[in-house]
């Protein structure tokens, strides 16, 4: 047995001390192949008694399987050598910037609508569209504002061009989303609840005003909503759209041809440092004009204001964006500066839902 | 709207706090939006006792006096001729901020000798212009505040101002008795009575009135006036020039200030003529003839149009009726006898006229809200007897055309819908008080508005009426249930979603946002195939925006155009909204645009950097038509509109309804409008692609092969103008069922292909997928597909096989 010793010391040095696979190769010829010593000393197996032989064969067995094994193991190690070899020389410099790709944003505007959307689908109401170029029967007369009154005068109304030969009076350029209501009415009847956003123009450019700026128009008609639910369901809004757990709303007597009573809505507020945080403070803010719907205005939309009545309510899209976002100047909305528009825009996929929150 | 608070309470008898007031016309509809306090600046200043005084060692004018304050005595150096000792005076400490002289106290040395603070004169103060010496009090105990010590003694000097807006249906709160009435409705007070005694006349108006038949119906249901003669004209008492003055008014003349005062204490505007001006004895109202010159008491020179409602005397015009006075006929100091008028004009009458000639007045804002008609005689007859105090004279008998129009009407109170309508509850007897505060009139359930009050036309201006009483601060929100239980259903509908998901794809490809204006200016807009006459803004704000936009590119190319003036090369600008087809409610579409600029990439260590060019653009219109869910096969064509190159740009359509197009720019274009190119871009009309026509939302099944795809490659030689779409439709069409897909790989083309394949010619390289459906190819059937390919090509092209 002491030249099995022997063999396993000579093979598993020479193992260990292979440089390359070629050597292990040969080693392994040497040892294990047709005509390597452990396979001629197994042939030998054949000329040894029965009791030699087991013995015998059993120790060449495992002197086999031990020289299969290093020779296995030796060849994983060279084979890790070699690729350590091979990454220490494949080294770059992962400070370099990687394949450019370019950053879309949504504007503001399309964002903040996309959260008002959000809120009010989730209290049932629809979202309804119109032209901005309107007659003027939907966006004044319809509305109870009537030809002569001052109020008419007061919205800095854009006209269109009229051909002379054209007996009908210009269209204009819509003053609010109001208008959408009438159509919204015409179009689905009573019960009705509906959202309308949308661009409105007022000739009108200074600090803090553009000739044209968005609105959200809503309007929930039922057998008995009330002012109290017109209430409730801008404090709601004022809550989720604001994220925060209190509002404070304040209705203050007011006057709006289309609606009666009218009432402008306040929310509480504090200004404190230059920095707006609605919910709290000693301050109260103007967000929106508000009212019952005009019987007027219920009967040009084709429904009978002694069967129905319901809600109306309007607000600046771009105000809430540059309250809720600390955004200052108004005018820059439209100025498509890339800079302003990285700033102030939103990551394309960051689409605000209820379930998901409105905002990051 | 502005009025002190002392006038108010001519007309209220009240005890509130004008905190109360404030809070209240704010809630009531009459929103507060200044408050000017004069008695604020003052708050520090108390009042002192000058106990000695004697010269300053080192100043002649100049006096060293010892004051006693309520902190003590104190040294005061004082300049003033009448500091001496034993009176009462304004005391400023070092601290205070004297409003008059803008400078805060401090301690300070006069020639050696320290001063503790000052005594003011009037004009320090702010309290009038005098400053002859330091204000000498005739009463007052040393500590009290100055204030208190004026609002007793001299309460004018410290009456608040305040501001209110008027919203245009309360014409009646356009004068104080009608603010007055809604405080008193909300229980601020009583309303105070107003007697009106009839001043008799004593002879007949030497002047008299008619009214054009014409004007009678719609114009001036009433006009009416008489002659105070022997009248003295001359400055107005203090108290009503004081009036004036507060609310910014200017005080002029006894006879102007009296009609001042009517238009605002009683929203009763009144006019003055000179009597000995007016020509003929008779004034007439009637409608010019047009072209008539007048010269208005603004000082400037109007031409009247015809029909237009004018007052004349027998030399023409003389007043612009209901709107303003003549400068010929108006009252002056040296005007001895006057004609009182006082009219009923009617709102739109006087709205039209005055738009149309541009004067806004007090008297015209008052009559096209609408007046009360029936205090037309009342008013007259008070401010008769004002006249008659404040400058003498003798009244005539009134004379008059018209009469009162009937304005009597009464809507139902119905208090449970009043309830059911705000959502708050008012008990009945509450409801029908409130409006009896107004001035309404009940009998039974019936309520007929005040004749101050023509915007009350219906029931619903009742429950404005009580709610706007009751407050609507007090409302509490109520919750309003979905009109469905369950899980809502979605409430978009697909083309606003198509719209979102446009919006929201393009910025997912790296593009930026914009919101530009609807409008633009001619120029730009004819250059996109707008401008049309239809599309014109009549009255644009400015000459950059006088049309309608036709196509969103036009206001992205501005917009780039900014971008690069601020240094910004590689821009990728979007927007999605309204493009304009015409002038008429429905010529509007939404497009989605895409802008490309500059480079790709920017300068990197990866060679990112290239021009954008046609391909970026396509890449990204399909990929936004893909989201959209447009058919994968649409055509691309190259008719397309003007603004576009005409060699590299393309339209992607279905038939002939057009999807989108994409490409370079017209260069002409870019050059109009100022970018620096290179420029692509895409347009996609979001509302032209066919919406799936099957519902539900099953998907057929899955076709896989367990079979392995052969693919083979091909590449032909053709006319460089060949279309590559040409050979990849053909070669789809050779094995329909085997060939799974078709697609360009390479393209050769230019001068080094050229000079391999000859001049003018291109290779395009095919590669084929071959998907077997039910067993494997033999090598001869991947030979015959491939050679059906070949030919195919070939005849579609005109080309052939590489070799």
């Amino acid at each position: 047995m002491h030249a099995l010793d022997e063999l396993k010391a000579k093979y598993l040095t020479a193992v260990n001390e292979a440089a390359s696979e070629a050597a292990l190769e040969e080693i392994r010829l040497a040892a294990l192949g047709k005509k390597g010593e452990i396979s001629l000393k197994m042939r030998e197996l054949g000329q040894m008694s029965p009791e030699e032989r087991q013995t015998v064969g059993k120790a060449l067995n495992v002197l086999k399987d031990e020289i299969d094994a290093a020779l296995r193991a030796k060849k994983v190690a060279l084979a890790d050598a070699a690729l350590d070899a091979r990454l220490a020389q494949e080294w770059l410099d992962v400070t370099l910037p990687g394949r450019p790709r370019r950053q879309g944003t949504i504007h503001p505007v399309s964002q903040v609508m996309d959260e008002v959307t959000a809120i009010f689908a989730d209290m049932g109401f629809a979202v309804a569209e119109g032209p901005q170029v309107e007659s003027d029967w939907y966006n004044f007369d319809a509305l109870n504002i009537a030809p002569e009154h001052p109020a008419r005068q007061e919205h800095d109304t854009f006209f269109m061009a009229r051909d002379a030969a054209d007996p009908r009076p210009p269209h204009v350029l819509r003053t609010h989303t109001s208008p959408v209501q009438i159509r919204a009415m015409q179009a689905q009847g009573a019960p009705i609840r509906v959202i309308a956003p949308g661009r409105v123009y007022r000739m009108d450019m200074d600090q803090t005003h553009t000739p044209m700026f968005h609105q959200v128009e809503g309007m929930a008609i039922g057998r008995d909503i009330s002012m109290a639910n017109l209430k409730w369901v801008l404090e709601e809004f004022c809550k989720a759209f604001f994220e925060v757990d209190n509002v404070e709303l304040r209705f203050r007597a007011s006057h709006f041809p289309f609606t009666e009573p009218s009432a402008e809505v306040d929310i509480r507020c504090s200004w404190e440092g230059g920095q707006l945080k609605i919910g709290e403070g000693n301050d109260w803010m103007e967000i929106l004009g508000s009212g019952m719907m005009h019987p007027k205005v219920l009967e040009a939309g084709g429904i009978d204001p002694n069967e129905w009545q319901g809600f109306a309510f309007g607000m600046g899209i771009d105000r809430l964006a540059m309250l809720k976002y600390g955004i200052p100047d108004l005018r820059a909305f439209f100025e498509s500066d890339l800079r302003w528009l990285k700033h102030y825009g939103f990551a394309p996929l960051d689409l605000p839902t209820v379930f998901g929150g409105l905002s990051k | 709207m502005k009025f002190t608070l002392s006038w108010l309470k001519d007309h209220l008898d009240t005890e509130a706090s004008l905190d109360e007031f404030l809070y209240a016309l704010t809630d009531l509809g009459l929103e507060v939006e200044e408050v000017i306090d004069p008695g604020a600046k003052l708050a520090p200043f108390t009042l002192a006792k000058v106990l000695h005084a004697e010269k300053h060692p080192d100043a002649d004018k100049l006096r060293v006096c010892n004051v006693l304050t309520d902190e003590g005595e104190k040294t005061i150096v004082c300049g003033a001729p009448n500091a001496r000792a034993g009176i009462t005076v304004v005391l400023c400490k070092p601290g205070d901020y004297v409003p008059g002289i803008d400078v805060t106290l401090g301690v300070g040395k006069i020639r050696g000798v320290e001063s503790h603070g000052m005594m003011a004169s009037e004009r320090e103060l702010e309290l009038s212009d005098e400053h002859n010496g330091i204000i000498e009090l005739p009463s007052g105990e040393v500590g009290e505040r100055f204030v208190d010590w004026l609002a007793e003694n001299r309460p004018e000097a410290v009456d608040p101002v305040i501001d209110i807006a008027i919203t245009p249906n309360r014409p009646d709160a356009l004068g104080v008795r009608g603010v007055a009435r809604d405080l008193a409705a909300r229980g601020l007070g009583k309303l105070k009575p107003l007697e009106v005694e009839p001043v008799p006349g004593g002879f007949d108006s030497p002047i008299s009135v008619t009214i054009d038949p014409a004007l009678k119906d719609k114009g001036c249901p009433l006009f009416a006036g008489r002659v105070i003669r022997g009248v003295k004209n001359g400055p107005s008492p203090e108290w009503l020039q004081k009036r004036l003055e507060a609310i910014g008014l200017r005080p002029i003349s006894a006879l102007v200030d009296i009609t001042n005062y009517f238009t605002y204490d009683l929203n009763r505007p009144l006019h003055v003529f000179d009597a000995a001006k007016v020509a003929g004895g008779a004034l007439r109202i009637e409608p010019a003839k047009g072209g008539e010159e007048f010269l208005a008491l603004d000082g400037k020179t109007y031409t009247i149009r015809e029909g237009q409602m004018v007052i004349c005397d027998d030399t023409g015009v003389e007043s612009l009726a209901g709107i303003m006075g003549g400068e010929i006929s108006g009252a002056t100091d040296e005007t001895v006898d006057v004609f009182l008028e006082s009219a009923y004009w009617d709102p739109i009458t006087i709205a039209a006229t005055g738009r149309a000639l541009k004067i806004n007045s007090d008297a015209r804002y008052r009559f096209e809200r609408g007046v009360d008609p029936e205090f037309t005689l009342p008013g007259l007859e008070l401010a008769t007897q004002m006249v008659l105090d404040l400058c003498g004279g003798e009244a005539s008998n009134v004379v008059m055309d018209g009469a009162v129009p009937d304005t009597a009407r009464a809507y139902r109170l119905d208090p449970a819908r009043v309830i059911s309508l705000v959502g708050m509850d008012i008990p009945e007897a509450t409801q029908r008080a409130t409006l009896e505060a107004l001035g309404f009139t009940l009998t039974g359930d019936m309520a007929a508005p005040p004749s101050w009050r023509p915007d009350v036309l219906g029931e619903a201006d009742l429950v404005e009426e009580v709610a706007r009483i009751a407050s609507l601060t007090k409302l509490q929100g109520k919750p309003m249930a979905r009109e469905t239980v369950g899980v809502p259903k979605a409430v978009l509908t697909p083309m606003q979603v198509r719209e979102k998901t446009a919006r929201r794809t393009i910025a997912a490809l790296g593009y930026n946002e914009c919101v530009t204006y609807s409008f633009i200016d001619a120029k730009s807009a004819a250059l996109f195939g707008g401008g049309s006459e239809p599309t014109r803004v009549d009255n644009p704000i400015s000459s950059e925006m006088t049309h309608l936009r036709p196509d969103l590119l036009a206001g992205l190319l501005q917009a780039a155009a900014r971008n690069q003036a601020r240094g910004f090369a590689d821009l990728a600008l979007f927007e999605v909204g309204p493009a304009f087809s015409g002038g008429e409610p429905g010529d509007q579409h939404i497009q989605a645009a895409g802008l490309l600029v500059g480079s790709a990439g920017p300068r990197d260590p990866w060679g990112s950097r290239r021009p954008v060019d046609v391909y970026d653009a396509k890449a990204d219109a399909e990929a936004v038509l893909a989201a959209l869910g447009a058919p994968a096969r649409a055509q691309v064509g190259r008719d397309v509109a003007g603004w576009w190159h005409p060699g590299r740009s393309g339209r992607i359509a279905l038939g002939p309804n057009a999807l989108a197009v994409f490409g370079e720019v017209h260069p002409k274009v870019l050059r109009e409008m100022g970018v620096k190119g290179p420029a692509v871009a895409f347009t996609i009309w979001v509302e032209n692609l066919p919406f799936p026509k099957k519902k539900g939302a099953t998907r057929p099944a899955l076709q896989i092969s367990d079979l392995q795809a052969v693919e083979r490659d091909f590449a032909f030689v053709m006319d460089a103008q060949v279309e590559a779409l040409k050979a990849v439709n053909a070669a789809l069409g050779a094995d329909k069922a085997l060939i799974d897909s078709v697609s360009v790989f390479d393209q050769f083309s230019g001068a080094k292909a050229e000079e391999q394949m000859g001049a003018g010619k291109k290779s395009i390289a095919l590669t084929v997928r071959l998907q077997p459906r039910d067993k494997t190819l033999t090598d001869a059937e991947i030979e015959a597909v491939s050679a059906k390919i070949i030919d195919k090509v070939t005849k579609a092209t005109g080309g052939s096989l590489r070799g």
